[in-house]
């Protein structure tokens, strides 16, 4: 057995490789939700976090492990690659496949659990927006993904929206030299049928809400990246007395998400009209803003509530020698900080720092509204822990009670006697 | 279905100086399987991706049927990429999994249902219809994800390299399952592989690639039996034909203590005093009488025949040589033989072109 590892785990070596991972014990797994897989994919316990194992073929563990490297570089949000482990054998020798072994991302969740009262048309709706942006971040930064789907995507709660992670990269091909729009438009419509199938699915499992439409929704993947996509790369044409549009055209890209590293400007007829179009852009805008002010590093949307808040706190506590610097200091330690350690180290795991923070403020004007006056902190945080919090469940690993029916497309296999199982018997034409 | 035709077709990518594949001239005849192979870089799958849309054509055009689809988006060329790692969805039964995207593409209920029974029907699915994808077994997983490419009728079907994630013995029998699937529906097909004996055993013809440039497309057989030139005759077939430099004598080639029979008409088509000769292994014998002197290094035992490896001094220069042998009684590892030329096919090449002389 060879272990190809980016760190050292010496744990790693007390898993039980020598068995294929379907017959792994209970107490090597880690019972966490997933999406649809062609391969074996299973979690598991390594020290203090939770990895994912893909039972798979020597050269594409090799291949996948080297692209979410490359990926991970060129700081496009995916998950991180661990280990591959090739030559494995069972206890009479006999080859078993090579795995590929990513870290979980902490308080991601797959799509088919976000919602345990069932998927609703619009978290379905959030969630493709999320893989919208996800989609278009990798096709600026020249990958093809070939295989765009919810199943392959992982979800963070981001302050009422969710980021995106890329979380197989089994298909894809990174460009150098950017993609074509025939590949673009490819990894669109694979994205806007594998979303179809996958709500519908979910319609036909009874895990979503009444009302959701799976063609809407999988339209919206195309409309949420085209408008996107213009624009972040659209050519803009400024007349010579409308130069003021080149900061608009700036700030609606910063309200985006994104920063402009390079922007084109040609003079075009006789001087008089300008063209303008972003060359390099760089999402993060606000997460970059908040984790140089305050070191917090959170996702993109929860940056701009932290940092909605920490202008109302800079505006509320200006004066002479304070810069900004001081003022975001201060917001994290009189803000931020009291309402982290007033929750109970025991729900510490049901979501993440920012986001709690995120759903306080929004409790807390809830709360006001009601009251019709502004309620404190202190009780705010309280009341959200109580009512709220205590009645979520844990994310950070989020282990399900049913855990979600797995299914993998294995390699043909010869067929044999087959055993039909299926007691819903219905006319296959009614369902068509 | 429809015929695909490259018309000089070229992709440059951006900032490259030699094109990925240089003016490619293929017609591919409706319901033919063609199969695209070469090497690692050979402009195989940028050939195939520009047929799918996805690789801008700098030069030339594309035609499916008689249309121009140059410029046409990926989605409305009227093609599928087969085995494009489809997910199937366990709550949905094969119908379902089968024909959901053509519910998304509006198509009416009664021409859903009649497109899936006949796709059923072609992949042996048809009592399956109603259950669930865990109730069948992995063959016809594999089949149904097939089927949703074939319920969508497109002109033409694409693979690119589909038998790459499979271990050996699958890929061989997939490879059948394929390739009788193809004669079945009879949609003209473009497959791309590395894997010679995949081109060979499964193309109605093979187009070998080089370099960005079309080396020959033909039958598996004119292949084998006719390279067109130097770098197909070594591409093709396993182990490799010998091509071995042999010096020009009189009446033909000095091959060892004896001479080659080549006509005098062929040998004036070269202004070398050497030839690039092709030999495969099947062609060479082990002799007690005239021949090359051949020091053996290995000799693979395969059953019924095997192949003895070795090497010969030709002109000064150690040449490794391979021929086929009997599986049980043949000269062994060390052993020094003389190999000669016996039934089959000699194929000439021009050592400065590579171009066939013969």
């Amino acid at each position: 057995m060879e272990i190809t590892a980016a760190t050292v785990e010496p744990a790693l070596l007390d898993l039980p490789w020598h068995l294929p991972l379907e017959d792994w014990p209970s107490e090597n797994i880690a019972a966490l939700p997933k999406g649809l897989s062609r391969h074996t994919v299973r979690f598991a316990h390594l020290s203090d976090y939770v990895i994912a194992i893909k039972e798979t073929l020597p050269e594409l563990a090799l291949r996948e492990y080297e692209m979410l490297k490359n990926l991970g570089k060129i700081d496009v949000p995916c998950v991180e690659p661990f280990a591959i482990i090739n030559g494995r054998t069972d206890a009479s020798g006999e080859p078993l496949l090579s795995v590929l072994i990513t870290r979980h991302l902490k308080f991601s969740l797959p799509y088919r659990a976000m919602w345990s009262q069932g998927l609703r048309q619009e978290t379905a709706t959030r969630l493709v927006d999320a893989l919208a942006l996800l989609l278009v971040r990798l096709h600026i930064a020249g990958f093809f993904w070939g295989d765009v789907s919810l199943s392959n995507t992982l979800f963070r709660r981001d302050a009422g929206r969710f980021a995106a992670y890329l979380v197989d990269a089994e298909t894809g091909h990174l460009y150098d030299k950017g993609l074509s729009n025939g590949q673009r438009e490819n990894d669109l419509e694979i994205a806007r049928v594998n979303i179809a199938g996958e709500l519908m699915d979910l319609v036909a499992s009874g895990n979503a809400a009444p009302g959701v439409d799976p063609v809407a929704v999988s339209e919206r993947i195309v409309t949420a990246y085209r408008e996107l996509w213009t624009e972040l790369t659209g050519v803009q044409i400024i007349g010579p007395d409308e130069r003021w549009k080149i900061s608009q055209r700036v700030k609606r890209l910063n309200d985006l998400g994104f920063d402009i590293e390079e922007l084109a400007i040609t003079s075009g007829g006789a001087g008089r009209e300008v063209k303008i179009q972003p060359k390099v852009v760089d999402a993060g805008h606000h997460s970059r803003r908040l984790l140089l002010l305050t070191g917090l590093d959170v996702e993109e949307n929860q940056a701009r509530r932290l940092l909605n808040d920490l202008d109302q706190y800079r505006v509320e506590h200006e004066r002479p020698g304070a810069d900004e610097e001081v003022l975001a200091h201060e917001w994290l330690s009189h803000s931020f900080e009291p309402v982290i350690l007033a929750i109970p180290r025991d729900m510490m795991g049901k979501l993440e720092q920012a986001e709690v923070y995120h759903q306080v403020l929004e409790h807390r004007w809830y709360m006001s509204e009601e009251a019709g006056q502004d309620v404190p902190v202190a009780k705010a945080v309280q009341d959200y822990i109580v009512n709220v919090l205590a009645k979520r469940r844990d994310e950070e690993a989020l282990i399900m009670p049913n855990q979600t029916d797995e299914f993998t497309l294995p390699t043909p296999i010869p067929t044999g006697t087959i055993t039909v199982i299926d007691d819903d018997e219905v006319d296959w034409r009614d369902l068509v | 279905m429809a015929s695909v035709t490259f018309d000089k077709a070229t992709r440059l990518y951006p900032g490259g100086t030699r094109p990925a594949v240089d003016q490619m001239n293929l017609d591919i005849a409706d319901g033919e399987f063609l199969v695209l192979v070469g090497p690692s870089g050979c402009g195989k799958s940028t050939t195939l991706r520009m047929l799918a849309g996805l690789e801008d054509v700098n030069e030339g055009r594309i035609l499916i049927g008689d249309r121009d689809v140059t410029d046409v988006a990926p989605k409305d060329r009227d093609i599928a990429m087969v085995f494009q790692n489809y997910a199937l969805y366990p709550h949905m039964t094969v119908a379902e999994n089968m024909g959901f995207a053509l519910k998304i593409a509006g198509v009416n209920k009664d021409e859903r249902a009649q497109r899936v029974l006949e796709a059923a029907k072609i992949l042996d699915l048809e009592p399956y219809l109603s259950r669930k994808p865990k109730a069948l077994s992995g063959g016809q997983r594999q089949r149904v994800a097939m089927g949703r490419a074939i319920v969508r009728n497109p002109q033409v079907f694409l693979m690119d390299e589909p038998l790459s994630n499979l271990d050996a013995k699958l890929r061989v029998q997939t490879r059948t399952q394929i390739a009788s699937l193809q004669r079945r529906l009879g949609v003209t097909t473009v497959y791309v592989t590395h894997d010679q004996v995949e081109a060979m055993t499964m193309g109605d013809r093979v187009a070998v690639l080089k370099d960005g440039l079309l080396q020959q497309v033909d039958t598996p057989r004119n292949l084998y039996e006719r390279p067109s030139n130097v770098f197909v005759a070594g591409f093709i077939g396993s182990p490799a034909m010998n091509l071995l430099q042999l010096p020009i004598v009189d009446g033909g080639v000095a091959f060892g203590d004896t001479v080659i029979k080549v006509e005098r008409t062929v040998l004036a088509k070269t202004n070398s005093t050497k030839v690039t000769v092709g030999i495969r292994p099947e062609s060479l014998d082990v002799t007690t009488g005239k021949g090359l002197d051949v020091s053996l290094d290995v000799v693979e035992e395969l059953g019924a025949d095997g192949f003895a490896y070795g090497t010969a001094t030709i002109d000064g220069v150690a040449t490794e040589i391979v021929s086929r042998v009997h599986g049980t009684e043949h000269p062994h590892a060390g052993d020094k033989v003389k190999l000669a030329v016996g039934e089959g096919i000699i194929h000439l090449f021009d050592v400065e072109s590579g171009a066939r002389l013969n």
